[in-house]
């Protein structure tokens, strides 16, 4: 796993584009001088908070992250269909549970999407992290098989985020 | 066509809002109001977007957008004051 | 406006309303606390995301040019959705909030309140 700590004249190309990007989007133009303003705004908000910043491990395969979120998001429409036929049917037969998963990856970043992946997929929410990083606790809407779950969601989302990582 | 299509749309959404309403005035706990107001203001964004539609604005998305935005820091604030006892550290 | 975009319009439009309906349905008649955060956090959001194509499909043909607020809003969504789900399971599981009776693994909460590792006798993977 590779962390990056932000120093240098770009000290986060990342963020900047993404600056960029969403200024020229809430303007809604591609004029010149929007351009120049969103460039300008770019470049200079990640220097001033760049001290600030802890270093965060970095995107090592970019194409895995774009397959990634592309799955997610698939996941999300299948999910919702899911909760909704739960939500429509018989609520004595939910089962809820709490679980706790036991993680691989390490670092704020990676933890942080897995547990927002989870809390956007198929009936799960996340609830709580262990002090040590080691244990992830969520709350299930209705579990059937405890092993089952946590195998589904260690090779479906974490595995893809371990390669994205490279941890 | 479109027309009825957005009447009928407003009207799920303004029952959804009475439930979310039923359930922030009635909530045993406090979590449970907090997760109504969450629902309630992701809803009204829903409201308003149909309303530029029917009117054919663009300016009621500017509208959407901040409570987008104020609605997920209060519901930050509202956890945070609820965890901690205090907002700002 | 082309009667065939009007249509297409109108099934996102309805796909949006039914799913924000659902969302609330579910906040209104799941039976406790936690279970009842699932239903708003995800289907209300996709039912947002649905209306937010539809207006943008509308804006599009309409002849204003591509407007990309939507997406904005439909990002900003899909971003804080979760961490707002998050934070609310967290304040709800350390203020003790009442759980249904058959909920399994209530062993777990006392771990998670205190941020621990889970109690060992639970039958582990």
């Amino acid at each position: 796993m590779k962390l990056s700590s932000p120093t240098g004249w770009l000290p986060m190309p990342a963020q900047s584009l993404i600056l960029f990007v969403v200024w020229l989007l809430l303007n809604n133009t591609l004029a010149p001088g929007h351009i120049l303003l969103g460039a300008v705004l770019a470049l200079t908000i990640p220097l001033l908070i760049a001290p600030t910043q802890a270093p965060q491990p970095r995107v090592v395969r970019h194409w895995a992250a774009v397959r990634y979120v592309g799955r997610v998001l698939w996941d999300i429409l299948v999910a919702n269909f899911e909760v909704a036929m739960r939500v429509l049917g018989p609520t004595r037969r939910l089962q809820p549970a709490f679980v706790a998963i036991p993680l691989d990856v390490e670092g704020a970043l990676p933890i942080t999407i897995l547990a927002s992946t989870i809390s956007l997929t198929p009936g799960t929410v996340s609830a709580e992290v262990s002090e040590d990083r080691k244990w992830l606790y969520i709350h299930a809407l209705h579990l059937e098989d405890e092993a089952a779950l946590i195998a589904q969601i260690k090779s479906r989302y974490e595995a893809p985020i371990k390669e994205i990582f490279g941890c | 066509m479109l027309n009825t299509a957005i009447v009928i749309v407003s009207v799920m959404i303004c029952i959804a809002l009475v439930m979310n309403l039923i359930r922030l005035l009635s909530g045993p706990d406090l979590s449970d109001r907090i997760l109504a107001l969450d629902t309630l203001y992701i809803n009204s964004i829903g409201l308003i977007l149909l309303f530029g539609l029917h009117k054919g604005s663009l300016l009621y998305f500017e509208g959407a957008l901040l409570i987008a935005m104020l609605g997920f820091v209060s519901t930050a604030a509202l956890c945070k004051y609820l965890l901690r006892g205090d907002i700002i550290e | 406006m082309n009667p065939t975009v009007e249509i297409i319009i109108s099934c996102f439009l309805l796909f949006g309303g039914a799913f924000v309906l659902l969302g609330s349905f579910g906040l209104l008649r799941l039976p406790d606390f936690y279970t009842r955060l699932h239903a708003p956090t995800k289907a209300t959001t996709l039912g947002l995301a649905g209306l937010l194509i539809a207006s943008m499909i509308y804006f599009f043909v309409a002849g204003n040019g591509v407007i990309v607020h939507e997406l904005l809003i439909t990002l900003f969504l899909l971003i804080t959705a979760p961490v707002s789900a998050h934070m609310m399971a967290k304040t709800a599981l350390h203020h003790k909030v009442r759980m249904l009776k058959r909920t399994a693994g209530k062993p777990l909460t006392e771990a998670a309140r205190k941020r621990e590792a889970p109690p060992l006798n639970e039958d582990e993977r």
